[in-house]
C-alpha cells in the first residue's frame, strides 16, 4: 500500500471510479431507452388497468371480479382457454424434441429452419385464412375425403380448427427454441456416454433430457403464454360463441361491445394472473432440475 | 455383444482408413498393440491421430480396413458395444451428475449390483486420488481434478483399451507435468493398453512404450522413444522429433560417413539407409550443433534465447541458410561464430525433403 493512501485515509476515490467499481459507466446509459419503454408501455398500462379494474361502473371495488366469477358465461372462458393452451403447449414442446434430436445432425439444417420460420412471419390471420379454405366444407381436404369415400370431417369453426392453428403457428417457435437448446449441449457428452456403454435410449434419458429439461421448461412458459392469449384464431377458426370462447374474447366483448373498460380490465387481470400462475408453477418445478451449463468441462 | 475385461492379447488395426468426403484423413493405418502397452500417437494437428482414436472408439465408422481384438472383429460394433474407456480432450464430464455418479455411470449401464458399483467407484476414486471430492459436481473441481475424474470414469469399467485424446492440452505447464506422471502410474496400476493422442513430442517421449508418428493420415514410423529420438527413419519424423535444422544439401559417401555440401555448409554426417548419393536432407538437432572456435560452418548470429544454463541461438550462413544451434553465452546480433557437429549426430536422408 502506498504512503499517500495511508496518510490520507479519509479521501474517497472520485465518483467515476466508485461507479466503475459497481460496473456503472457510460455504457450503462444504453439501458435508459429500454427502461423508459418498459415503464411507459408495460408498467404504466398494467398499473392503470389494475386500478381501473377496481373502479367498476356500479357496485363495490370488487364488483367486476364478483361478476366474473358468478357468471358461468364469463368464468367458463378460463376453462376453455386452458383446454386449448395446455394441450397446444404440450404438443408443441414435446413433439419438437424428437424432431430436433434428428434435425440437429442434418447437413441442410439451415434450409429447414428457414422454412420453419415462414409460418411465424405469416401471422395467425393468414394461417386461419389458409386453413379455412383448405380444411373447410368445400376445401380440398374434405373433397379428397369425399372421393375416397370417408365422407365429411368437420375441422374448422370448432376446437380442432383452433388447435390446428395454434400448432401451426406455435410449433416453429418451440421447435427452433428446442433445437437451439439441444445444439447447446456438448456433443462429446453423448459420445462419452456411448463409450461407457449407454445405448441411445439411456443416453437420452440420463444425459440429454436432464440437460434439456431447463430449456424445455422455459420453452413451455413462452409457448403457454403465447397460446393462452389466443384471439384471432379462436374467432376465425373456432366457435367464438361456444367451445372456443376464450378469455380474450370475453375481455374484447366487455371493452368493445359493452364499452365497460373497467370490466375488460378485470378480465385482462384475471387472464394475466392465470398465465402468471402457470409460469410460476413451471418455474418452481425447474428448481428440482439441474440448472448449470451443458458443457463437458473447461474448454 | 459387449467386450469386457482386460483379458486380451493384442489389438490389431489392419489397413484402417477413413475419408471425409474427398479428404483421406486416414490412409491405411496398420498397427498391433499388445496388452499392457502404452502407445502414443504423435503428429501435428490434422495428421489423423484423433480420427484414428475416434475410429477405435467407434465414434467414427471406417471407410476401409478392419480392427481386431484378438480373433474378434470389432470395427462394425457401436461405441457402446466395444467397452473401451475414452478420455476426451475437454473431459466431457456429465455436468449434472456428481463425481461419484459420473464414475458410476459406466458400471450402472452394465447393470452391476449397487454394492459392487459403490466399491469400484471407491477404488477408482482412490486410484486418481480424489476420494474426498466424490460428492461434488464437475463444475466445482479444478481442471486437473476434472481430468482425473475423466480418467477414473474411463478405467472403472475395466476396459481392455483406454483411449486418451490430448488429455493434458487444457492444463497449465506445472499440472501437465504432474498429470503426465499420474497417467503413467495409473496405466501401470490397471494393466490395460493405453492409446494416447498428443502433438507434444516431449509428452510422447516420456509416457509411451512405443510412439506412432503420423503425418497426413499415414504412419511414418513406429518405435520406442529412444529409437525415434536417436534414429528417426525419415526426415519428416526427424523434424517432428526436434531436429530443427533441416538442410537441403548434396551428399556423397566418404568411407562410412557421408560428406554433405550445402554451399557454405560443409559437414560430415551419417547416412540413414536406404541412402542414395545426390540430393539429401541433413537433419541436426540444435543441441548437436555447437559453437567451436575452429568449426567448419560460419554464421552471423540473428538471435539468442536463454533456456536455463545455455542459450538457443540462430544465425545465417553467408548464403542465407538459417541454422539453430546451442551456445554457452548470449551472442550479440550480427556476431560471427563458427559451428561444428559430431558426424554421428548429423543424419542424412536421401531425397529433397518434405
Amino acid at each position: 500500500m502506498s504512503e499517500a493512501a495511508l496518510s490520507k485515509p479519509t479521501e474517497r476515490p472520485p465518483l467515476r471510479v466508485r461507479l466503475a467499481l459497481r460496473d456503472i459507466d457510460g455504457v450503462t446509459l444504453l439501458v435508459v431507452p429500454a427502461v423508459v419503454f418498459v415503464l411507459l408501455l408495460f408498467i404504466y398500462p398494467f398499473a392503470y388497468g389494475l386500478v381501473l379494474s377496481f373502479l367498476p361502473k356500479k357496485g363495490g371495488w370488487l364488483a367486476n371480479y364478483a361478476k366474473f366469477f358468478s357468471d358461468p358465461f364469463l368464468y367458463d372462458t378460463i376453462w376453455s382457454t386452458f383446454r386449448l393452451a395446455i394441450p397446444a403447449t404440450l404438443i408443441n414442446v414435446l413433439v419438437s424434441v424428437p424432431i430436433a434430436l434428428r434435425v440437429r445432425h442434418m447437413r441442410h439444417r439451415r434450409v429447414l429452419t428457414t422454412l420453419l420460420v415462414v409460418p411465424i412471419t405469416l401471422g395467425t390471420v393468414l394461417i386461419a385464412q389458409g386453413l379455412l379454405i383448405y380444411l373447410g366444407p368445400q376445401g380440398w381436404f374434405n373433397r379428397v375425403l369425399a372421393v375416397v369415400g370417408i365422407g365429411h370431417v368437420r375441422l374448422v369453426h370448432n376446437y380442432t380448427g383452433v388447435m390446428l392453428s395454434l400448432i401451426m403457428s406455435g410449433f416453429p417457435f418451440t421447435f427452433l427454441l428446442t433445437l437451439s437448446y439441444l445444439t447447446g449441449i456438448d456433443p462429446s457428452l453423448e459420445q462419452a456416454a456411448a463409450t461407457l456403454g449407454a445405448k441411445a435410449r439411456a443416453r437420452f434419458v440420463h444425459i440429454l433430457l436432464p440437460l434439456l429439461a431447463q430449456g424445455l421448461a422455459i420453452n413451455m412458459c413462452l409457448s403457454f403464454v403465447q397460446t393462452f392469449s389466443v384471439f384471432p384464431s379462436a374467432v376465425l377458426l373456432g366457435a367464438p360463441a361456444g367451445e372456443t370462447r376464450v378469455i380474450s374474447i370475453a375481455a374484447y366483448q366487455a371493452a368493445y361491445e359493452q364499452y365497460d373498460y373497467s370490466m375488460a380490465s378485470a378480465v385482462a387481470m384475471i387472464m394475466g394472473f392465470c398465465q402468471l400462475g402457470v409460469v410460476i408453477l413451471i418455474l418452481a418445478g425447474r428448481n428440482f432440475l439441474y440448472r448449470g451449463s451443458a458443457a463437458g468441462g473447461k474448454g | 455383444m459387449a467386450i469386457a475385461g482386460r483379458d486380451f492379447r493384442e489389438l490389431r488395426l489392419d489397413d484402417m482408413s477413413r475419408n471425409f468426403g474427398t479428404v483421406n484423413a486416414l490412409k491405411g493405418v496398420t498397427l498391433t498393440v499388445r496388452r499392457g502397452e502404452f502407445i502414443a500417437l504423435l503428429g501435428p494437428s490434422g495428421c489423423g491421430k484423433s480420427t484414428a482414436l475416434n475410429c477405435l472408439a467407434g465414434l467414427l465408422t471406417l471407410s476401409g480396413g478392419s480392427i481386431w481384438l484378438d480373433k474378434t472383429r470389432i470395427d462394425r460394433l457401436k461405441p457402446e458395444e466395444r467397452g473401451f474407456g475414452m478420455v476426451f480432450q475437454n473431459y466431457a464430464l456429465f455436468p449434472h451428475m456428481s463425481v461419484r455418479r459420473n464414475i458410476a455411470f459406466g458400471l450402472a449401464m452394465q447393470g452391476r449390483p449397487k454394492a459392487e458399483i459403490e466399491r469400484k467407484v471407491d477404488e477408482a476414486l482412490a486410484i486418481v486420488r480424489l476420494s474426498e471430492q466424490g460428492h461434488k459436481l464437475p463444475g466445482q473441481l479444478s481442471g486437473g481434478q476434472q481430468q482425473r475424474v475423466a480418467i477414473a470414469r474411463a478405467i472403472v469399467i475395466e476396459p481392455p483399451l483406454v483411449l486418451m485424446d490430448e488429455p493434458l492440452s487444457n492444463l497449465d505447464a506445472k499440472l501437465r507435468l504432474e498429470m503426465r506422471a499420474e497417467i503413467r502410474r495409473i496405466h501401470d496400476v490397471i494393466g490395460s493398453a493405453t492409446i494416447y493422442v498428443t502433438h507434444d513430442q516431449e509428452e510422447a517421449l516420456s509416457l509411451a512404450d512405443r510412439i506412432v508418428v503420423m503425418q497426413s493420415g499415414e504412419v511414418l514410423q513406429v518405435g520406442t522413444p529412444e529409437d525415434l529420438y536417436v534414429r528417426p527413419a525419415r526426415a519428416e519424423v526427424a523434424e517432428f522429433m526436434g531436429y530443427r535444422n533441416q538442410l537441403r544439401v548434396g551428399a556423397a559417401r566418404a568411407g562410412n560417413r557421408v560428406a554433405i555440401n550445402g554451399g557454405a555448409i560443409r559437414l560430415e554426417g551419417t547416412a540413414v539407409e536406404p541412402f542414395v548419393e545426390g540430393n539429401a536432407v541433413a537433419a541436426i538437432r540444435p543441441d548437436d550443433l555447437a559453437v567451436a572456435a575452429n568449426g567448419p560452418v560460419e554464421v552471423k548470429t540473428e538471435s539468442s534465447q536463454y533456456h536455463g544454463g545455455y542459450f538457443y541461438s540462430s544465425g545465417r550462413t553467408a548464403d542465407g541458410v538459417e541454422l539453430y544451434f546451442r551456445s554457452d553465452r548470449r551472442l550479440e546480433k550480427g556476431e560471427p561464430v563458427r559451428l561444428s557437429a559430431d558426424p554421428a549426430r548429423v543424419l542424412v536422408y536421401s531425397g529433397s525433403g518434405a
